[in-house]
Parts: C-alpha cells; sequence; structure tokens
C-alpha cells in the first residue's frame, strides 16, 4: 500500500514537472557570437568604418566598441544644452 | 556598456511632432505606419501634457516574449531588433507591448496585416549595414555611423532625448536641478494624478 502510495506520488511528481516544462521564459541575455545574436545575424556598429557615410561626425576605431561609445556619448552631449549654451 | 534609451521631457514638449517627421523622413516609412507618435494628456487643458513614445526598447522585453517564431533580439546596446523575413505578421507583440509600438503596414481593402514594423532605435536591423536592402526593409542605421535616432537629434525644445542611458540620465538630471523642479514629472502621480487630489470613477460607489 505504502509503495503504491509513493508511486503515485512519484509519477504525480513527473507529470507536474513535464507540464510546466512548456513554461518559461526565452533567454534574454545578450550574447553576440560568431556574427549572430540569438541566431539572427547582425553587424555590431563599431564593427562599421568610421566616416563610411556622409555627414559623419563621429570618429572610432573600427572594431573598438569602447571607442565607438565614446564617440557616441560624445555626440550624446550635443543634446545637452547647457554644455552648449551657457 | 552604453545601454541606448529613450526619456521624453515631459515640461518641455511642445507637441511639435517633429520627431515623427524626422522619423518618418530619415526611415521612409510607410504610410499608416507610425514609429513614433506624440501623446498628449488633458489636451485643451491647461496644464497639458505631451510626451513623445516610440519602442521604449525594453530590459525585459514583452515582444520579445510572446512571439511564436523568436524573430526578435536584442543588441549589445540593448536595442531590441526584429528580423523581418522570420515574422509572420501574427500580431502577438503588439498586444504585449504597453507602449503599441509595433505597427503593421496596411494593404488592400481590409487591412491586411504585413510584416511588423517598430523603432530600431535607428540601428537597422539583420541586413549589411547601411545596405540597401537593410534601408528598404528597417529604415536607416545611424549607429553604425556613429549617429543617434534622427528624432532625439532632430527635437527642437531637447525634449526627447536618446543615446546611452547614462548620459541621458545625467543630461534629464542636471536639466531638472537647475530649473528647479522635475523629480516630480516622472512616476505615478503624473501618470494617476496626486494621490490626494484622486477622485473615484463616476458612477463608483463609496
Amino acid at each position: 500500500m505504502t509503495r503504491a502510495r509513493s508511486l503515485a506520488v512519484a509519477i504525480a511528481a513527473i507529470a507536474a514537472a513535464a507540464a510546466v516544462s512548456g513554461c518559461g521564459e526565452k533567454d534574454q541575455v545578450i550574447v553576440y557570437q560568431q556574427g549572430k545574436y540569438q541566431g539572427k545575424t547582425d553587424t555590431r556598429p563599431a564593427d562599421n568604418e568610421p566616416g563610411g557615410s556622409l555627414y559623419t561626425t563621429s570618429k572610432w576605431t573600427k572594431g573598438d566598441k569602447g571607442s565607438w561609445e565614446a564617440a557616441i556619448r560624445s555626440r550624446n552631449q550635443n543634446q545637452n544644452e547647457y554644455t552648449r549654451a551657457n | 556598456m552604453a545601454r541606448m534609451k529613450f526619456i521624453c521631457d515631459t515640461e518641455r514638449c511642445i507637441e511639435c511632432n517633429g520627431c515623427v517627421t524626422a522619423c518618418k523622413q530619415e526611415n521612409e516609412v510607410p504610410w499608416g505606419v507610425n514609429r513614433r507618435r506624440v501623446v498628449t494628456l488633458n489636451d485643451g487643458v491647461p496644464g497639458e501634457r505631451s510626451i513623445s513614445v516610440a519602442c521604449m526598447h525594453c530590459s525585459d522585453a514583452p515582444c520579445m516574449a510572446v512571439c511564436p517564431v523568436d524573430c526578435f533580439y536584442k543588441t549589445e546596446e540593448g536595442v531590441v531588433l526584429h528580423d523581418k523575413d522570420m515574422c509572420i505578421g501574427c500580431g502577438y507583440c503588439f498586444y504585449a507591448c504597453p507602449f503599441g509600438a509595433p505597427q503593421f503596414p496596411q494593404a488592400g481593402a481590409f487591412g491586411m496585416r504585413g510584416k511588423m514594423d517598430k523603432c530600431t532605435f535607428c540601428a537597422g536591423g539583420p541586413e549589411k549595414d547601411n545596405s540597401k536592402e537593410e534601408f528598404a526593409k528597417y529604415g536607416s542605421n545611424r549607429l553604425a555611423q556613429g549617429k543617434l535616432p534622427a528624432c532625439a537629434e532632430m527635437c527642437s525644445t531637447k525634449a526627447l532625448l536618446g543615446g546611452d542611458g547614462d548620459v541621458v540620465a545625467d543630461i534629464f538630471r542636471n536639466r531638472a536641478m537647475k530649473r528647479g523642479k522635475g523629480a516630480e514629472v516622472w512616476g505615478w502621480g503624473t501618470a494617476y494624478g496626486k494621490p490626494d487630489q484622486q477622485q473615484a470613477p463616476k458612477g463608483a460607489k463609496p
């Protein structure tokens, strides 16, 4: 009797685990591997040649993410009129 | 790491729709699709407030979570993008998005839904950066050109700020301190009214 009960409990636990295994969230951790984000091909902005388009003022070293971020931060200050006007 | 974000200063937004126009022009967005919109609360009432709304590039994006074909992805800069070649135009993302960001081009008399289109933070999409194909599907890729979104850069009153979240937050904080107010601009009180002035809806039982 005890054995049958423990078997029933085990089966119920397995069934519950199987039932909720479909629930969950997709991993949103950003990993850029082999030119892909979560399986979708894309190029990182820093991997582009600076000055590749017209009217670009930002300068960075191709492939250097840090220098691209610095260029973007510097350009961001154009939206801060307190540094422009005062 | 840069984390791209938008913020709209409701004290400054004058509902000129310059951001909407800039977005349309920069990305050649088709008729009927509005990647960015200006929403006005209490329109016509003294003290009305306007806010420019587009995709907020959520950290835990509900559109990504509900997409049945998993066409979304997030870049290292925190920009939520999607692959139009995978999109089936089901509209789940539209139902999931709290901001109404996903847009669907309408064609034909009965408004057949096409593939989803939304703000890309001017970061293009999966195609080769700044290629004709990328522009045709996703619009301009200004980040790859070392620029920031056209809407924020074109904003005449600088109400709409866009860029690295840390920098944008610093600009806004500095502005709020200079003018002596602003901390109250964002939060529950602005969205839903001050707690001491809340009124029960008409017809509600006491």
